[in-house]
């Protein structure tokens, strides 16, 4: 078994510079939105006061970054310990993401400054759905540190402190399953309150579900396209064996999350939107379309020891999922008075920024740390 | 022992699945909420509305708000468009044609936009530190700067549209009609209601308003009748015809009832206030939010299960 390790090459590719001038970039704009407000920068409005930041940066980077979450339930709750090997890469790229997503919030926040009020006892809206969101990603962040922090100890070589934090790290695994299994429905529950506002399409009770299905999907297909990306990139060994295991009981997940999907609107009565050619309509085809093509490739047993193909459905089900938070966000969502929304550039912009120092983040510590596992003839 | 687990997992999925089914439409009905005590609100009369705009620049003086110039009319004018950041009060015209009648489909109406503060706000239930605040007393939706994270996420849960934010300031604030709360603190009344010359913004105790309300209802268009100004139980009264009233008390039963109702000429839709259910959107998900987080039991048995799991596969996994 390949056990992981340091990469030990060259970080300062032009991959990374190129990430750097981007995050630059968005810096400059980040500047601008703290000094004269976020309409200076951004085309958010009071008609659509969520933009991309919220959309992307927020609800969709948090599913990109469940494969640590996606992986530890395999793991730990269902006793696969033959997917060990996933769990340390999966686990880094959702300490990014959450850790960047609690940044973008930081962003968006008008008064970032006073952020910590919702921790104030005796001012947190337990009735709130952001409420419990908002804590339990925060801590959340913090368990992912905890839970990574064992590789960064072994680069440093404290092994009496990896010793120790060994026998109770059992407590932060456990609470990194329960912690994602709550906010990650709950930001579906955060749109209901939207109420009419947000289409029939998207509007059902059964949002905290396919949210949480969503997360998980995600979470499983990111672990396939970032494995095949590290191959691709940084030559580490081929991990088919496992993935096309993962690809067995994906369909399930899969059909399953369809079934709600389309029952939850076509029972209300609502399926005709999907038809009436409207932008909405049209993205809530081509949002499902992708997740069939992923199923339908998926149940076919000859396609899941195809690399290609793997790699072809895993996407699309990253791509369909995410258009899936997108339109509950902000597509599906219509304050009805006329309001539109398309993001600026600098806007744009500063989200690129958040993906770009993701990705330095990435290089850097794939380099530094035992994270990815080492192909044997290095 | 592996049935265990096995039972194990399959009560917690069936817990799961029974909470999402459970989610359903029908889940977290709440009873029609009741009026606090002693509830305050305005009674719009759209048939009595002249569209004159004291009421915008009453409010504006009243609670220190800039004029807003826009187009390119005279910039003497305050002439803001519709609520935004610096107008928490507005009078906006619905019209038709060139049919000069008021208060008819065909012709034109006023209507008077603030905020509704309803019975059961979406805004408060959805503001995480608690800056949205509906007083127990008097029901006025109240708005705490100090509190404020600028989340925004009343304004997506507000049905009608009302909080505005301050997007080109680095202290940015929610913007919204407070019911002049600093002037009721001093016995008052709200400034728009004290500036309206006839009435068509009447201040009142909201009980009293909807029998009001229901008098105008009944009236016989074009017969002369008394209307209070101001506020209900002031001495002063003008006499008006009775407009042809849509018999809907708009505000009365609308997402489980507002303190602001209305009355008019024209169906309600028309003058930009859409038809709702009498059940607020809040209700659903604060029933599956407390069918999952009442007390934190399920949360926490769901943690003792992980950590049981988790220790008992730890041999299987070295």
């Amino acid at each position: 078994m390949t056990t992981p390790a340091p990469l030990d090459k060259k970080i300062y590719t032009w991959n990374f510079k190129a990430c750097a001038v981007i995050a630059g970039l968005a810096g400059l704009c980040l500047l601008w939105r703290f000094f004269f407000g976020i309409g200076s920068v951004s085309n958010m409005n009071d008609g659509y006061p969520w933009g991309i930041w919220i959309a992307y940066d927020v609800v969709i980077g948090t599913a990109l970054a469940c494969g640590g979450y996606a992986m530890a339930l395999l793991v730990y709750v269902f006793n696969k310990g033959e997917y060990h090997p996933l769990v340390r890469p999966a686990l880094m790229t959702s300490l990014f993401g959450y850790t960047l997503a609690g940044i973008s919030v930081m962003i968006d926040l008008g008064r970032y400054w006073q952020a910590y009020n919702i921790f104030l006892p005796w001012r947190s809206n337990f009735h709130s759905v952001m409420f419990e969101v908002a804590v339990c990603i925060a801590t959340y962040v913090m368990v992912l540190w905890v839970e990574f922090a064992p590789a960064i100890l072994e680069k440093l070589k404290a092994d009496a402190l990896r010793a120790k934090l060994n026998r109770v790290i059992f407590v932060f695994i456990a609470l990194g399953i329960l912690l994602p299994t709550m906010h990650q429905s709950s930001l579906g529950t955060m749109m209901l309150m939207a109420g009419y506002k947000l289409s029939p399409l998207w509007r059902t009770g059964f949002l905290p579900l396919l949210f949480l299905l969503t997360a998980l999907l995600v979470g499983y297909a990111i672990v396939m396209v970032e494995s095949f990306i590290c191959q691709a990139w940084f030559k580490t060994p081929s991990e088919m064996p496992l993935l096309s295991k993962i690809a067995r009981f994906l369909p399930w997940l899969l059909g399953f999350y369809l079934v709600v999907r389309m029952e939850s609107i076509n029972l209300a009565g609502n399926i005709g939107l999907a038809f009436n050619g409207s932008l909405q309509g049209n993205m809530f085809l081509l949002e499902n379309l992708l997740l069939i093509a992923a199923f339908v490739i998926l149940v076919q047993p000859k396609n899941r020891v195809r690399p290609k193909m793997l790699f072809l459905s895993a996407s699309a089900i990253v791509v369909g999922a995410s258009l899936y938070r997108l339109n509950t966000y902000i597509i599906g969502f219509d304050p009805g008075t006329g309001w539109r929304y398309f993001p600026s550039m600098p806007e744009l912009l500063i989200t690129l920024g958040v993906v770009a120092t993701e990705g330095m983040a990435y290089m850097w510590v794939v380099n530094k740390l035992p994270v990815l596992p080492k192909a044997e003839h290095a | 022992m592996k049935i265990e687990r096995r039972d194990f997992l399959k009560g917690v999925l069936g817990g799961g699945l029974l909470l999402a089914a459970d989610a359903g439409p029908a889940a977290g009905r709440s009873p029609g909420k009741e009026l606090p005590p002693n509830a305050v609100g305005i009674l719009y009369d759209a048939t009595l509305c002249i569209g004159c705009q004291v009421c915008v620049g009453a409010c504006k003086q009243a609670n220190n708000m800039p004029p807003e110039h826009t187009a390119g009319t005279d910039p003497l004018w305050d002439n803001p468009r519709d609520l935004s950041a610096s107008t928490m009060n507005i009078i906006k015209k619905y019209g038709s044609g060139d049919y000069p009648v008021k208060d008819t489909v065909a012709g034109y109406s006023f209507v008077k936009r603030h905020c509704m503060h309803c019975l059961d706000p979406a805004c408060v239930s959805a503001c995480p530190p608690s800056a949205l605040r509906k007083n127990p007393d008097t029901g006025v939706v109240t708005y705490d700067k100090k509190a404020c994270i600028g989340c925004r996420y009343c304004q997506i849960a507000c049905p009608f549209n009302i909080p505005k934010f301050e997007w080109h300031s680095a202290a940015p604030l929610i913007v919204k009609c407070q019911l002049c709360s600093h002037l009721l603190a001093k016995g008052g009344i709200s400034a728009c209601c004290a500036a309206c010359p006839t009435g068509a913004s009447l201040f009142g105790r909201v009980e009293d308003l909807r029998q009001e309300a229901k008098r105008r209802l009944a009236m016989t268009p074009g017969q002369a009748y008394d209307f209070p100004v101001a506020h209900l139980g002031a001495k002063e009264f003008q006499s008006h015809k009775a407009g042809r009233y849509v018999q809907q008390v708009y505000g009365e039963s609308e997402v489980g009832g507002t303190q602001y109702l209305l009355l008019a000429g024209v169906p309600f839709d028309k003058i930009g206030l859409p038809a709702l259910p009498s059940e607020s959107f809040v209700a659903l998900a604060d029933g599956i939010q407390y069918a999952i987080y009442k007390g934190m039991v399920y949360p926490l048995v769901v943690l003792g299960g992980l950590i049981y799991m988790i220790r008992k596969g730890e041999g299987n996994r070295h």
